[in-house]
């Protein structure tokens, strides 16, 4: 905030459109619009409204100019549910926007309503992208990107312990990284990351099935415990070891060969195609069939036929680890 | 043609229920007529059927020939479904709530308004949650004097409808109904030629409605088809996965067909009726407040879709079972009649290549399918789980 202060004020565009729908990174590209209004001109009114809220003219009252000319910033919400006629005139008044006024338009970024945000872009908007962030090398780079920006560094384990600890929320993510950061002092490695984050955050069903189907014992019984103890549900995890036991089975049943020609054969992504040929080697024709029934039956049991669902996905897991040997 | 018409080839039945109408139409209630009704036979043997030609007869303002004259105003409102003392619960979801009960339980109350009788009838009363039951059970334990309730379910089995609801009703038992007489009915009734209805009567397993059906639609004849070659088909693990695929597919089609269109349209009166579409000011508000309902509408439109597409596969599932079951019967040489003739080479093939064990053990997975199915397990998953069974043996 200092180097701002210090450089002569930069007004923001009178446009802004933020697109996407990670919310933090959307509060955070709004709330520094808002913040750079304000070094412009301290007394700048911020008003904050849902587009589908609007109603036909309130748009142009709001954008109307004042009678003292003191700035106004104008954040509208959830832009890709406004209605025809709200999008029209937002489109209308981004063709002439008023002096001293900032709209911020808030869009999902997806096909609904994609007529408004191209119209915005081609108006000259400040566009600033929000993707959802989904992937696991995203993640660790905003975690690399938050340590940074805490003036810090972070090694590579660290950001693998931190996301396996923390999970996948980005809010919880920032927050840890600037929490380390604070208590912390050098760069922060693994060993910084274990003091204060233990257990994982997240385990789901189909890290349960890939280690069954990788014949891993004990790391499936471990992950499975893991996955019970944070609250996975029953019926997620017996879904993914029938989703894995079957690839693994039509794959297999298929003959092998390349993997893009099976992958359209079997309707599933090829990535998928080739772990299953991978996961396959372990596996014989009987052995299958019988984790088939399996898998068929502890569906039935998570819902609601045995007592205990977690002990049926134990029974289930040791089952189909047996039945690989065969 | 009087309403017993419809009942097909239930003979003792009818001169139950027969009897107990002409008590309930003269003014001596006496033994004969009772106040609460089980139906029980099995699925096609017109449970539902009965039950309604019962509560025609019931309501028959022209007895004089006995009630159930098919041709007065009371017999023809009933089976249109439009008297106003008749009361129908048709469940199409997949259970018949609580709910539903309590609103129909507040109606038993009521004396008939122009019938002489106030009739409730439950198709299906097996699907009544534990809750729905309890609270039919205590309009059925002190019923007003001049109320009927006709429940109907697969058998009298405490799995099927609550051992205290079934103390308290006398029950009416059908029983499958012979060939002949089905094969009568769809000549008489739908005009089919004689050979038609014989093969379809034949192949129907005792369902009429599924007899009707394979004689007058060709999409039912070609699924029976494909589902009957499966056996034979299933050779390798490959086949395991395409044909349960094709099962499945079949299944999702055929409910899709019956259930599609009625969701769309019923879609679109409920946000017609809500407000949707109006523009001013409130609209959008409008629009969001009626979101509820269309979420209620949606959840009832799925539980319905993922009925009709279960029983479409449970009537594929029944005909596979009736195909392992004929070639058991082919390799003992029982003299029974079989569940498809028409596929006697097919059956006699598997029989010789086949032990009796391993058929055996074929019907068990078919029969476990099924039970799967009504423990809510995918579809897909325990389709294809069976077909791996058929193909291992």
């Amino acid at each position: 905030m200092s180097a701002a202060a210090a450089s002569p004020p930069v007004r923001p565009q009178p446009l802004c459109l933020v697109l996407g729908d990670e919310d933090l990174l959307v509060e955070r590209a709004v709330q520094a619009v808002v913040d750079s209004a304000r070094a412009a001109d301290p007394e700048t009114e911020v008003r904050t409204l849902r587009a589908t809220d609007l109603a036909a003219g309130e748009l142009a009252e709001l954008v109307s100019p004042s009678l003292f000319a003191e700035g106004r910033v104008i954040v509208l919400h959830a832009a890709h549910e406004a209605g025809k006629d709200t999008a029209e005139a937002i489109l209308d008044y981004a063709r002439t926007p008023a002096e001293g006024i900032v709209l911020v338009v808030v869009h999902a970024g997806g096909n609904r309503g994609k007529a408004l945000a191209d119209g915005l872009r081609k108006a000259d908007a400040a566009v600033t992208e929000c993707p959802r962030i989904t992937r696991f090398e995203d993640r660790a780079a905003f975690v690399r990107e938050e340590v940074r920006g805490s003036g810090r560094r972070i090694t590579a384990d660290a950001v693998t312990a931190l996301l396996d600890a923390v999970g996948s929320d980005l809010r919880e993510l920032a927050a840890a990284a600037g929490q380390l950061a604070g208590d912390t002092t050098g760069t922060l490695d693994e060993a910084a990351v274990r003091r204060y984050h233990r257990g994982r955050a997240e385990v789901t069903g189909f890290s349960v099935a890939e280690k069954v189907m990788a014949g891993d014992r004990a790391g499936a019984l471990e992950t499975l415990r893991w996955a019970l103890q944070l609250g996975v549900p029953h019926v997620l995890v017996a879904d993914a070891l029938a989703d894995a036991v079957r690839t693994v089975a039509r794959v297999s049943a298929s003959g092998g060969g390349d993997p893009y020609r099976l992958a359209g054969q079997l309707g599933m992504p090829p990535w998928k195609v080739k772990k299953a040929t991978a996961q396959s080697r372990g596996w014989q024709a009987d052995g299958l069939a019988s984790a088939m029934q399996v898998v068929a039956g502890v569906n039935a049991d998570v819902k609601g036929v045995a007592a205990d669902g977690g002990y049926a996905l134990e029974r289930a897991v040791l089952a189909l680890c047996s039945a690989r040997r065969r | 043609m009087n309403v017993w018409d419809a009942v097909v080839g239930q003979d003792e039945a009818v001169r139950v229920l027969h009897a107990a109408a002409v008590a309930g139409t003269s003014d001596d209630a006496g033994g004969a007529m009772t106040h609460a009704w089980l139906f029980t036979g099995p699925p096609g043997s017109g449970r539902s059927v009965a039950a309604r030609a019962f509560a025609a007869a019931l309501q028959c303002t022209d007895p004089a020939a006995g009630p159930g004259c098919g041709h007065c105003a009371g017999c023809h409102t009933v089976l249109a479904g439009t008297h106003a003392d008749v009361r129908e619960v048709v469940p199409e979801g997949l259970s018949i709530g609580v709910k539903d009960m309590r609103d129909l339980v507040a109606g038993a109350a009521r004396r008939p308004s122009t019938g002489r009788w106030q009739v409730l009838l439950i198709e299906d009363a097996d699907r009544l949650t534990e809750g729905a039951g309890n609270a039919l059970l205590r309009a059925v334990e002190e019923p007003p004097p001049r109320t009927v309730f006709l429940l109907c379910a697969p058998s009298d089995h405490p799995d099927d409808i609550a051992v205290t609801l079934r103390s308290r009703c006398r029950g009416v038992a059908l029983r499958t109904p012979p060939a002949q007489a089905i094969a009568g009915v769809l000549a008489r009734r739908d005009g089919l030629d004689r050979d038609t209805a014989a093969w379809a009567a034949s192949v129907s397993g005792g369902h009429v409605g599924r007899a009707r059906r394979l004689a007058t639609d060709a999409d039912a004849r070609s699924r029976r088809e494909a589902v009957l070659r499966m056996p034979m088909a299933l050779r390798t693990q490959g086949d395991v996965f395409a044909l349960a695929d094709e099962l499945v597919a079949a299944a999702e089609a055929e409910a899709t067909g019956l259930t599609a269109g009625r969701d769309a349209a019923e879609t679109e009166e409920l946000e017609t009726a809500l407000g949707g579409g109006g523009t001013g000011r409130g609209a959008a508000a409008a629009a969001r407040g009626a979101k509820g309902a269309i979420k209620d509408l949606e959840k009832r439109q799925k539980s319905r879709a993922t009925r009709s597409q279960r029983d479409a596969l449970d009537r594929a599932l029944v005909d596979l079972a009736g195909f392992y079951r004929d070639a058991l019967a082919s390799a003992w040489r029982a003299p029974v009649a079989l569940t498809h003739p028409d596929r006697n080479a097919d059956v006699a093939t598997a029989a010789a290549k086949w032990s009796p064990e391993s058929l055996l053990r074929r019907l068990e997975a078919v029969l476990a399918c099924r039970e799967a199915l009504e423990l809510n397990v995918k579809p897909r998953i325990a389709v294809e789980a069976m077909a791996s069974a058929l193909q291992q043996g």
